[in-house]
């Protein structure tokens, strides 16, 4: 490939660096009414009454609407693709404002002022009745028989959903340790069985949940928001206020991070509705970074009660999992996150004898739970890898080896939904993090430690689904329009949320074209109008998914653009290609296999012997060596996949044309005049798994109950990388977050569920000063089911680097921490309790 | 926006005074960094603010020819820092202010603002406390000292009345000639922080008698070697080749003074503690014990959702061991730069631990001989 994998330049980097991108409230015209929501005071209960009379009064405030006044209507947050089926459709639990009060901090109403002051002041001036009950914000209190019903119409108790999830249908723990007693001898086999939790934390996107809003000529509600999901918005809106889609408008300009918050709709409804009782007036909605934390969407938190059986000589039998994830006040994306929990603990390793996974979700009087990065499976290996290290601990069993021998293995498939692992390197990520920490070494010098400073090692795995299907629908439409001077814009709805999908998308359709990218304009702001239809950007998906409808778009736009240069050069499409913004002869290499269908399904090229069947080419796949693909010396004598033939096969010979005097042609041609223009929908039903691993190698002051990070790597399989220097800022920040969540990140809340700490001075995320240097590894495999050997990296950066920490902290002082995050306090506690100080 | 009524900028201290006593809900505000922070959050909505920003006596530091060091209240902590007089005289100071906030903070907020706001976490706090600083108020009914120890009446409040402006800090020469010392702040972070507990120890050393100067030099003969082979083969911690010299051999503690922020309501001093550590030698072990056993009577911690009490203690014992080593340290002229950050920044102490560790592996083994001070250590952590 050409362009894909080269370190490109960020297609905003200067807009960005310079400040003329511009992000939501950019946008804000400078006389937009000011929207404040008033929050309750109390966590449960209801709203009895609230009097704005002496708040109306107040000069600048121009509307006062409460939770009497909304619409009666229930809508969905998710931002899930919409599904026909009923069943299977989000839960809709909360309206624009509500009069039950669920958590503290509700929206029991807003004012619309001309500015904030007006409306803080008109606030202070209102008078709310309540009527109370007792506020519950663990899982523990809410399962509790006398703990209040938050959602009386969805659910009986407060128990959302409870799911299981077995390795084989007729799996049983207890029969699996009949067995177990049975091959192995009860002197041979050993149970361990552990609680751990991990915390509630927030996102902390740099820009907060922003939105502005106005009803334009056309009788539109137009929203432009800082979101990852414009089409999903579009269509929540549209729910919440009972309109036809048709009238709600979603733009999405530059966006300053959003890592799953910006996955659910937040206030965006409420800021339509205001807009539409205000007659239509600009109305401006942006969260206070408190609002933000504690109002918006936060990470589960999970109690994981683990058991596990092994063998006295490091084999793993069996394990069970029964998980409680703490849901929050809303359902937001109601039990997907811990199934996600559940499906990664089972399959992460390979229980000789199987595994069982339950979780519940569980409804509390606090902060809603929804998306944030790698979507449960920090949480889920979290579990898994702290009772896998507590067992090696106990055990004297090498946590690197007992990984190696109980890890999930190449070809992997999930018996429930058929996903399989296909390029696999799991076991080669550890090699490489292990070397790169000096694993052997340091675990031999860091033995037998005495004295209040300690060393440790320590690792976790993981692995990442890259999208969503089969689970739920993966669609993506991709848009490419040819300019009179050979230039091409591309249109897409998987948004750039600062990840650098524009840049990676922009490469994408270079190498597919042959159009340099410095003449691939990106079209980086949706627009629900114009864009076209895409789910947005989530899960780890837009590479994979969005880069296929790419990939199929750019190879239509191709031959179309190959059309018109057939029937202007009179030569035969075969003979021509595209290359370097030029129309040129293609040379096929002697005796090289000549099968290319350039409208090949899913932009999949042939096997080289010309054979179409699907598993044949996957399996052939599977059976292939483990090794780093040169695309253009294929391994002879096997059965490989040619992604993209024509490319691959084909060199560019004589330049017959250019593509200026092509597009200029077309334009303008008296004989056949053609906007040429190519408009995909891809409907991706591959899926494949990312996975690696953390290595820290840390030291602790235990009197001062501090742990400094000396070394930390992150190892990732995540096939070929589309943009190198991107990739490794990707893995840089998801490790700077994973941080964050191991020592020091935790909304809290106080015996009235009132947050505690929902600003950046409480809520702990690290500073610069407190992430050290940060080594990124990549072991580059090329995938099958990426459009470009590509898998996912957006998420998996954060998910094993907490457990890591923990497990070298166990490392280094014998101290299991079986709570996150590891606080000082925390710490210090635990390391008196086991009188080390 | 901020709910705020009107904004004077006052162009003299007595314009600003006269301001202030003129419209009684007026406040001042120097760098804002405390004062928008209330505002934003609902307190003191609706104010009146009267500016000291711009009133250039009440900025920059200066030495009078007593030797007195005057700080002027509205200079902001980079300015602090950066100033050469305390770069020369109360480095401790400018590194401890240095800790507050990020680099935008620093530039804003001021010194007078820092010890107006009343908190007990102000990071000049503890050091102004060993200071014995004196504050100079200035009101309608003309000016007044007052010591800083006493200018603390509780949480977040002052004696500073509400129309009065803080017009100068001085620090005398008896206070600070001769002195090193080390503040550390303890936070959750290293950046963007309010401590946790920040402790002050500055120490007066004075060459000890030419017998125990040698002694102390050559190590292995005197008495109190003995101890610190006993305290080390009893906490399990040092190297089988003997534990390591403590710093400030030779010297012994002129005086000691001791000042903690987030211990207590306000700033405090732990006088008694101070007082049992003066005249000892500044090499002897026990002084580590005395001053983690003794702060601790006189310190008033409590439990927050922040941190809780017992924690907050033994921060308060530590702290004050490893700022009274690395004042010893500075004293003798061996101080670590940075030391005062937190984590503290430990040249060579990753070093020493992997040799220590080596040689304790050693000896668990049975292959050292253990125990001969060789007396050329570097000081560690013989303290625990």
């Amino acid at each position: 490939m050409e362009v894909v994998g080269k370190s490109m330049k960020r297609v905003d980097a200067f807009g960005k660096v310079t400040g003329e991108a511009k992000y939501t409230n950019d946008l804000c015209p400078k006389d937009a009414l000011i929207a404040h929501v008033v929050h309750s005071t109390i966590a449960n209960g209801e709203v009895l009454s609230i009097d704005t009379s002496e708040a109306e009064k107040v000069p600048g405030v121009v509307k006062i609407v409460t939770c009497f006044d909304v619409p009666d209507i229930q809508f969905p947050t998710a931002g899930h693709p919409w599904s026909v089926e009923a069943a299977h459709q989000d839960i809709a639990d909360r309206k624009l404002l509500n009069t039950r009060v669920r958590l503290y901090g509700d929206d029991i109403a807003a004012i619309v002022g001309v500015d904030n002051v007006a409306c803080e002041r008109a606030e202070r001036l209102l008078k709310i009745e309540y009527k109370e009950y007792p506020p519950f914000t663990t899982v523990e209190d809410a399962l509790k028989p006398e703990a209040t019903p938050l959602h009386p119409d969805l659910r009986k108790t407060n128990e959302l959903i409870h799911t299981s999830f077995k390795s084989s249908p007729d799996y049983d723990y207890e029969q699996a340790k009949e067995r177990a007693i049975r091959e192995y001898g009860a002197e041979h086999v050993r149970e361990y069985e552990q609680t751990y939790r991990t915390q509630r934390v927030s996102h902390c996107h740099i820009e907060v949940a922003t939105s502005w809003a106005y009803v334009d000529v056309n009788g539109k509600v137009t929203v432009t928001a800082s979101t990852q999901i414009p089409h999903i918005m579009r269509r929540v809106i549209a729910q919440a206020l009972g309109w036809p889609v048709g009238k709600v408008r979603v733009i999405k300009p530059y966006l300053g991070g959003g890592f799953g918050n910006k996955q659910d709709i937040l206030y965006e409804p409420l800021n339509a509705y205001l807009s539409v009782v205000c007659g239509g007036r600009c109305v401006c909605l942006e969260t206070t970074r408190e609002e933000c934390i504690s109002q918006t969407r936060v990470r589960h938190a999970v109690i994981g009660k683990t058991k596990a059986l092994y063998t006295t000589d490091g084999h793993l039998l069996a394990r069970t999992l029964d998980g409680y994830a703490n849901k929050g006040a809303y359902a937001s994306h109601g039990h997907a996150i811990a199934a996600s929990v559940a499906t990664v603990y089972k399959d992460l390793y390979n229980d000789a004898y199987g595994c069982r996974a339950d979780m519940t979700t569980v409804f509390t009087n606090s902060a809603s739970a929804g998306a944030m990065r790698a979507y449960g499976v920090p949480q889920s290996v979290f579990l898994a890898d702290c009772q896998i290290d507590d067992i090696c601990h106990r055990e004297g069993f090498d946590p690197l080896k007992f990984r190696m021998d109980n890890c999930v293995g190449k070809g992997f498939r999930d018996p429930g939904n058929g996903i399989t692992y296909y390029s696999y390197s799991m076991k080669e990520c550890m090699r490489r993090g292990a070397e790169y920490i000096h694993w052997d070494e340091k675990r031999k010098a860091y033995a037998n430690q005495t004295g209040p400073i300690r060393h440790g090692v320590g690792m976790s795995i993981f692995m990442y689904k890259v999208g969503v299907y089969p689970i739920s629908l993966e669609t993506s439409s991709a848009r490419m329009i040819l300019n009179q001077d050979g230039s091409i814009q591309v249109e897409l709805s998987a948004t750039e949320i600062g990840q650098g999908a524009d840049t990676v998308f922009t490469q994408m359709a270079s190498e597919t074209t042959g159009i340099t990218p410095d003449k691939v304009y990106i079209v980086s702001t949706q627009d629900t109008d114009l864009s076209p239809f895409d789910t947005g950007a989530y899960a780890s998906r837009q590479s994979f998914v969005t880069g296929k409808a790419v990939k199929k778009c750019g190879l239509e736009l191709r031959n179309r653009i190959l059309d018109y240069a057939s029937y202007m050069l009179g030569r035969p499409v075969e003979e021509l290609m595209i290359h370097d913004n030029n129309i040129c002869e293609r040379i096929l290499p002697e005796g090289a296999p000549v099968q290319a269908d350039l409208s090949a399904e899913n932009g999949y090229g042939y096997i080289a012997d010309g054979s179409k069947d699907e598993n044949d080419r996957y399996e052939g796949w599977l059976d292939a060596d483990v090794k780093q693909w040169n695309i253009d010396d294929l391994p002879s004598g096997k059965k490989s996949i040619l992604r993209d033939t024509g490319k691959i096969l084909a060199r560019p010979g004589k330049v017959l044309l250019s593509m200026k005097d092509l597009a200029e042609n077309a334009f303008y041609s008296l004989d056949r005049s053609e906007h040429i223009t190519a408009e995909v929908t891809n409907h991706c039903k591959e899926n494949t798994y990312a996975s690696g691993c953390t290595f820290a190698d840390i030291t602790v002051d235990m009197e001062m109950g501090t742990v400094k990070i000396d070394h930390l790597v992150n190892v990732h399989d995540s096939g070929t990388l589309l943009n190198p220097q991107l990739a490794e800022a990707q893995v840089h920040g998801g490790m700077a977050m994973g941080i964050g969540y191991a020592l020091s990140e935790e909304l809290l809340y106080n015996e009235k569920g009132r947050p505690l700490n929902n600003n950046l001075l409480d809520f702990k995320i690290p500073t610069a000063l407190d992430v050290p240097d940060l080594k990124a590894i990549f072991l580059q495999m090329d995938d099958p089911m990426g459009p470009y050997g590509n898998k996912a990296l957006g998420e998996p950066p954060v998910i094993s680097v907490a457990p890591a920490i923990r497990n070298a902290i166990l490392n280094a002082t014998g101290v299991a921490m079986n709570e996150l995050p590891m606080t000082q306090q925390r710490l210090v506690a635990a390391f008196q309790q086991h009188g080390l100080i | 926006m901020y709910d705020i009524e009107n904004y004077y900028e006052a162009k003299s201290v007595e314009d600003a005074i006269a301001h202030l006593a003129a419209d009684e809900k007026a406040e001042v505000i120097a760098g804002g960094t405390d004062v928008l922070v209330k505002l934003r959050a609902g307190k003191d909505v609706g104010c009146d603010l009267v500016s000291i920003h711009e009133i250039p006596e009440l900025k920059g530091v200066d030495r009078l020819t007593d030797g007195t060091i005057v700080i002027g209240p509205a200079t902001c902590f980079t300015d602090i820092t950066n100033d050469p007089i305390i770069q020369e005289s109360l480095p401790y100071l400018g590194e401890a202010v240095d800790t507050v906030g990020g680099p935008q903070i620093r530039n804003m907020g001021t010194i007078g603002g820092n010890l107006c706001n009343g908190a007990t976490s102000a990071d000049s706090g503890a050091t102004m406390q060993t200071l014995d600083a004196t504050l100079v108020l200035q009101g309608p009914e003309g000016s007044r000292e007052v010591p800083v120890t006493e200018f603390y009446t509780g949480p977040g409040r002052t004696v500073r009345k509400r129309d009065e402006v803080l017009i100068a800090i001085l620090v005398k020469p008896e206070d600070y000639i001769g002195y090193s010392g080390c503040y550390i702040k303890y936070g959750k972070r290293r950046s963007m922080e309010i401590a946790t507990l920040g402790c002050c120890v500055r120490v007066k050393l004075e060459a000890a008698d030419a017998k125990q100067a040698e002694a102390g030099e050559t190590g292995g003969t005197q008495d109190s070697s003995v101890t610190r082979r006993e305290d080390a083969a009893s906490t399990e911690q040092k190297n089988a080749a003997g534990s390591p010299a403590l710093p400030g051999a030779g010297f012994r503690l002129a005086d000691v003074r001791i000042g903690y922020g987030v211990a207590a309501p306000t700033p405090i001093r732990c006088r008694k503690t101070e007082q049992m550590l003066k005249g000892m030698a500044a090499d002897d072990p026990a002084i580590y014990d005395i001053i983690a056993t003794h702060v601790e009577e006189e310190v008033h911690p409590r439990s927050s959702w922040r941190a809780s009490k017992e924690f907050r203690v033994q921060l308060i014992r530590e702290m004050a061991k490893r700022a009274l080593e690395q004042a010893i340290l500075r004293g003798t002229g061996k101080g670590t730069p940075g030391a005062g950050d937190f984590p503290p920044v430990e040249l060579g102490r990753e070093q020493e631990m992997r040799e220590t560790m080596t040689q304790g592996a050693a000896e668990a083994a049975g292959t050292a001989d253990g125990g001969e001070d060789t007396g050329c250590g570097k000081g560690g952590e013989h303290h625990a």
